[in-house]
């Protein structure tokens, strides 16, 4: 697939650096299912064990979602070049 | 849009299906934008923007027409997301990251489960949706187990057994037979229930055998079928989105599982079927071999007089919380006139990148955190090799000894520098359980003792030298 050769060529370029928050980044972007999960939980014709299951699956998806953009931002605030003014 | 056709759904349809290209557009980008310090920050805020497009588009699709629930479920997983990220200490991302990675197969597992359930699709579909089930619900018991041994609620020594890989393959068999089976007659809804269960035990077999040097490879692996999940959901559900974003995720941590792989010199199914560490128990048992010890006054004095330090952090630092002390020291010898380096090895830690995480946490400027490769060549020149916690990686017996199970194993050249000061807790041997001839090595000093406290002791060693 297209896609998969895109995300080979970005991947390789990043150095081992930024290896951990460009895991916690693909993994929250993995979290893109939830959108699956907006589609089966809100359709109209869901039988009841279909929208319990949608339900939980906007909750664990948007759980990975939030938290890993929030713990990559998180990370990547911390990584600063050396301040001239560093004691 | 410049459609003339003024049909509602046509329209709805054409502005949703461009919204997902800009969507995506963001992800690819995000994902361009991370290889460098510089601009990492934007490439998450336009991921950021990419999934608030997502959601939103996907909200004004006019399949979606209930919203109580999909709101209920946003806040409710907002709601557990914000504290698990603001809360967690940063020596504990591994775990994080395998925690949230269950929850993201989940997802994915429970919509599969859940379309099935709703509309018995055939053929193709079908064949997809059970591939995004197996991978769903594999990921999920393999990453729960994967964070037991990460947070240390389970050994995380591998757990081996006879037989072990037949059984393995044996259950996956299973699974896949009873997979082809409920598509060949999706409405023998028995099967399903059957096939969950299997899919379940195959992620907890996955994960059992593996030890904890091996956890950046199987972190980064499990992180691609989550995304290979989330693509096969999105031909199950048709929609290019899943597919595009699914198939980037995947493909990264397909490659960061090779470039750990490639770290320890060590195969893909060495790295999924292999018991590491059972083997080696007959070589530990050789006579004692002296080593010398050096108090931290001492270890303080030629830390003080030399010219050039490389810290190389491992594991033990991440454990002893250490980060902050090493940045002290580090700086106090700066102050000295003594030039400081930190080493990083690409599997140093437990999941890719752990190291440089830590590192930036106590505020070490990233310039100074030097990869392997381009550190290596400098060694010789090195005054002292400080190793604050760490084993294998800097194992000699990776070069010299062919039948060492690390053998191969890329390794910082600490042993080649003038000095090599070990901080270790006792001499237990590493992850892999080999013993390591480095620390017997005439110009070896250990220094025993907590890295926190140790290091803190020549901080204040060093402050006085």
């Amino acid at each position: 697939m297209l896609a998969a050769f895109v995300g080979f060529e970005m991947i390789r370029k990043v150095s081992p650096l930024l290896h951990t928050p460009l895991m916690s980044l693909t993994n929250a972007i993995a979290s893109i299912s939830v959108v699956g999960a907006i589609l089966i939980s809100g359709a109209g014709d869901s039988p009841t064990l279909s929208r319990v299951l949608g339900f939980i699956a906007v909750v664990s998806a948007t759980t990975n979602l939030v938290s890993g953009y929030l713990i990559t931002d998180r990370m990547l605030k911390m990584f600063k070049k050396r301040e001239p003014a560093q004691k | 849009m410049n459609s003339a056709v003024p049909q509602v759904a046509a329209e709805a349809f054409g502005v949703y299906q461009a919204l997902y290209i800009v969507a995506a557009a963001c992800f690819i980008l995000a994902l361009k934008w991370m290889s460098s310090p510089v601009t990492a920050r934007r490439g998450v805020l336009t991921a950021e923007l990419g999934m608030l497009l997502a959601v939103v588009s996907t909200m004004m699709r006019h399949e979606v027409v209930t919203y109580q629930w999909i709101i209920g479920g946003l806040l409710l997983g907002a709601a557990i997301g914000v504290p698990l990220a603001m809360l967690m200490p940063m020596t504990h991302v591994p775990q994080r990251t395998a925690i949230s990675q269950a929850c993201g197969a989940l997802a994915s597992a429970l919509i599969g489960t859940a379309e099935y359930y709703r509309t018995f699709p055939t053929g193709f579909t079908m064949a997809a949706l059970m591939v995004e089930t197996l991978l769903g619900f594999l990921t999920v018991t393999a990453s729960c187990m994967a964070f037991g041994k990460l947070n240390e609620m389970l050994p995380s020594r591998p757990i081996t057994f006879k037989g072990q890989t037949f059984f393995n393959l044996g259950v996956l068999a299973a699974a896949l037979a009873v997979g082809i089976a409920i598509v060949m007659d999706p409405h023998n809804t028995m099967l399903f229930p059957v096939f969950v269960l299997l899919a379940l035990i195959f992620g907890v077999l996955l994960i059992i055998p593996i030890g904890g040097a091996d956890m950046p490879t199987v972190i980064a692996l499990l992180n691609s079928y989550a995304g290979l999940s989330a693509c096969a959901m999105g031909f199950a559900l048709d929609n290019k989105l899943l597919i595009i974003s699914g198939a980037l995720d995947g493909s990264s941590g397909f490659i960061l599982s090779i470039i750990m792989c490639k770290a320890m010199n060590r195969s893909f199914t060495n790295v999924l079927f292999g018991g590491f560490g059972q083997v080696q128990t007959s070589a530990a048992a050789g006579e004692q071999k002296p080593i010398r010890s050096a108090t931290a006054e001492e270890a303080a004095q030629i830390l003080a007089s030399s010219s050039s330090v490389v810290i190389i952090p491992g594991y033990g630092m991440a454990v002893a919380q250490a980060q902050h002390k090493i940045r002290e020291l580090s700086d106090s010898l700066t102050k000295k006139g003594v030039e400081v380096k930190f080493a990083i090895h690409p599997v140093a830690g437990r999941m890719p990148g752990h190291m440089n995480v830590l590192l930036a946490e106590a505020d070490v400027p990233y310039d100074k955190l030097i990869e392997m490769d381009d550190i290596n060549g400098e060694f010789g020149m090195t005054d002292v090799a400080l190793i604050v916690g760490a084993n294998d990686i800097v194992n000699p017996a990776a070069i010299n000894d062919p039948a060492s199970p690390i053998a191969g194993m890329p390794i910082l050249d600490a042993y080649k520098a003038r000095t090599v000061m070990v901080i270790k807790r006792g001499m237990s041997p590493g992850f892999a359980g080999i013993d390591n001839e480095l620390y017997y090595m005439d110009k070896t000093l250990m220094l025993f003792g907590d890295a926190k406290s140790f290091v803190t002791e020549l901080v204040k060693e060093v402050a006085a030298a």
